[in-house]
């Protein structure tokens, strides 16, 4: 990379143009943990982001930080990430509202029970403090949930897992990356990309020459892909999410159910924040809100928690999942060179970016990471057999 | 206004903070919206939100039409979840519900 830079600088043809080292596109959690990354790396970064800071599916998404997976490397990576986010708050100087109040993950029959009892050997086996959970352990350190309403017969439960507001963190990342030489560009999209020498992108208000292009755009990371004749395997599909009114704190862990693909948590706010999947929703990008979703959300998890029939809803929104053939993110190399691709995060990109940032900023400085990341890289989709993330939720 | 009149009574946002927002580079209702919640409590910004946008539209000087109100987001006023749980189609208390009864009269729709 420094290679590159001072070639760039060497040349004389652009010395006109406007330079950056890197381009970044998309102004999301992953652009902006990329652009503080490259900053502390001494190497200049430009984010370009169509609307406002986190305003595709990171400002969306329910803030959630799971260690919980079936791969080894989504399990990696998350707890290589909460590792981040324990001591992000100094880091960074900002308060992430960050709660560390575990992750409870209900199994509904004995053969989910079987699986997740395989989970937890795995994870524990890899360090992560994870137990399984019988009924009445459930009832015990989750008083307020009505483990036959939720029709649970067992559960796991990570106390190191939890959920932090994805809005500061943005801010959090994006602000210190611009105090360290970051430029950030919201409310400007690109319109194309064009590889030559360097790659020039094309914006409405202007051009901007860069040496590396990495493409951080959560759903639109497809079409900026084929900006520069990259092919994702990536479809983007929408998942929808309420908030309740704030109430005094009564429940610690985010519950999760993959049987129900629901997900919910309190913030440190007071209010519930949740969502449950659609498992017929179409492919396509749509953020619209559905009358479904709110039916089947508000019986369902009053159903869980019977009190929550008197809780308020406030609002319900929606936001897209960028997902991948296995659910898993794809992150590093292209066939173009110096086209880096951090995407297809299927849900779960609030929480790793700090760790994908880190590893993505090692790899195109330093040309190689500090945690491997071959089992990530898009060349998988070539090789026909792919292990699939069964942990997905929402 | 002065500095410490509330301006969003939802989450106790003061004048004097939207302004601060303002500098610091937030002129648009989303942006504010987000880091200072006005507009995700109770009310939904029924209260709060047009006397922001005239604070935007003092600093920069743009016009009203100009600065844009973020998405409404359902349902239009807080509404117990157990109205929606109730109200779905098959469910086992749906027939016992009132409340379930009034919405159906309200917004339509029918049991199984």
């Amino acid at each position: 990379m420094r290679g590159i830079v001072s070639e760039a600088n060497n040349s004389e043809a652009f010395s006109e143009a406007k330079m950056s080292d890197v381009a970044v596109i998309g102004g999301g959690i992953n652009g902006c943990a990329l652009a503080y990354e490259l900053a502390k790396k001494g190497v200049n970064a430009t984010v370009f982001e169509k609307g406002y800071l986190g305003s595709g599916a990171t400002g969306r998404c329910g803030g959630g930080i799971r260690q919980q997976f079936d791969t080894e490397d989504n399990i990696r990576l998350v707890m290589e990430s909460v590792k981040i986010f324990e001591k992000m708050e100094k880091e960074l100087g900002y308060d992430i509202e960050y709660d560390q109040g575990g992750y409870l993950v209900l199994a509904h029959s004995d053969e989910e029970k079987e699986r997740f009892k395989k989970n937890v050997e795995l994870q524990r086996s890899m360090g992560l403090g994870v137990n399984f959970l019988e009924k009445e352990e459930i009832k015990e350190l989750c008083p307020i949930l009505d483990v036959d309403g939720a029709k649970a017969v067992g559960a796991t439960f990570c106390q190191t897992d939890g959920h932090a507001n994805p809005f500061r963190v943005t801010e959090a990342y994006a602000k210190n990356a611009e105090r360290l030489g970051a430029e950030i560009k919201t409310f400007t999209e690109v319109k194309g990309i064009k590889k030559e020498k360097r790659f020039e992108i094309i914006t409405e208000k202007e051009k901007m020459f860069a040496d590396v292009v990495v493409n951080a755009a959560g759903c639109y990371s497809k079409q900026i892909a084929e900006m520069v004749g990259v092919k994702l395997p990536n479809k983007p599909y929408r998942h929808e999410i309420l908030a309740t009114e704030s109430l005094k704190p009564v429940l610690k862990p985010m519950i999760i159910s993959f049987m129900d693909g629901i997900y919910f948590c309190q913030h440190k706010t007071g209010q519930i924040v949740g969502g449950i999947g659609n498992p017929d929703e179409p492919s396509g990008i749509n953020t619209e809100s559905s009358f479904w979703f709110l039916e089947k959300m508000a019986s369902t998890i009053t159903r869980y928690i019977p009190s929550f029939k008197n809780l308020n809803v406030l609002r319900q929104w929606a936001g897209m999942y960028d997902v991948t053939p296995d659910a898993r993110p794809i992150l590093g190399k292209t066939n173009v060179k110096n086209f880096f691709v951090v995407c297809g995060f299927s849900g779960h990109g609030f929480m790793v970016a700090p760790v994908t940032a880190k590893l993505m900023s090692e790899l195109i400085v330093d040309g190689k990471t500090s945690m491997p990341i071959d089992n990530l890289s898009i060349e998988r989709f070539k090789k026909g057999v792919i292990r699939k993330e069964g942990a997905v939720v929402g | 206004m002065d500095d410490e009149t509330i301006v969003c009574r939802c989450e106790d946002i003061t004048y004097q903070e939207v302004v601060d927002t303002v500098d610091e580079g937030y002129t648009t209702l989303d942006e504010i919206k987000r880091k200072l919640r006005c507009g995700m409590g109770p009310c939904q910004g029924r209260t709060c939100m047009r006397l922001i946008a005239r604070i935007i539209k003092e600093k920069t000087g743009r016009h009203l039409d100009e600065i844009l109100m973020p998405a409404s987001r359902p349902p239009e006023k807080p509404v117990p979840l157990g109205i929606f749980a109730s109200y779905e189609v098959g469910s086992k208390n749906a027939r016992n519900c009132k409340r379930s009864e009034q919405f159906r009269s309200i917004f339509g729709g029918k049991d199984e």
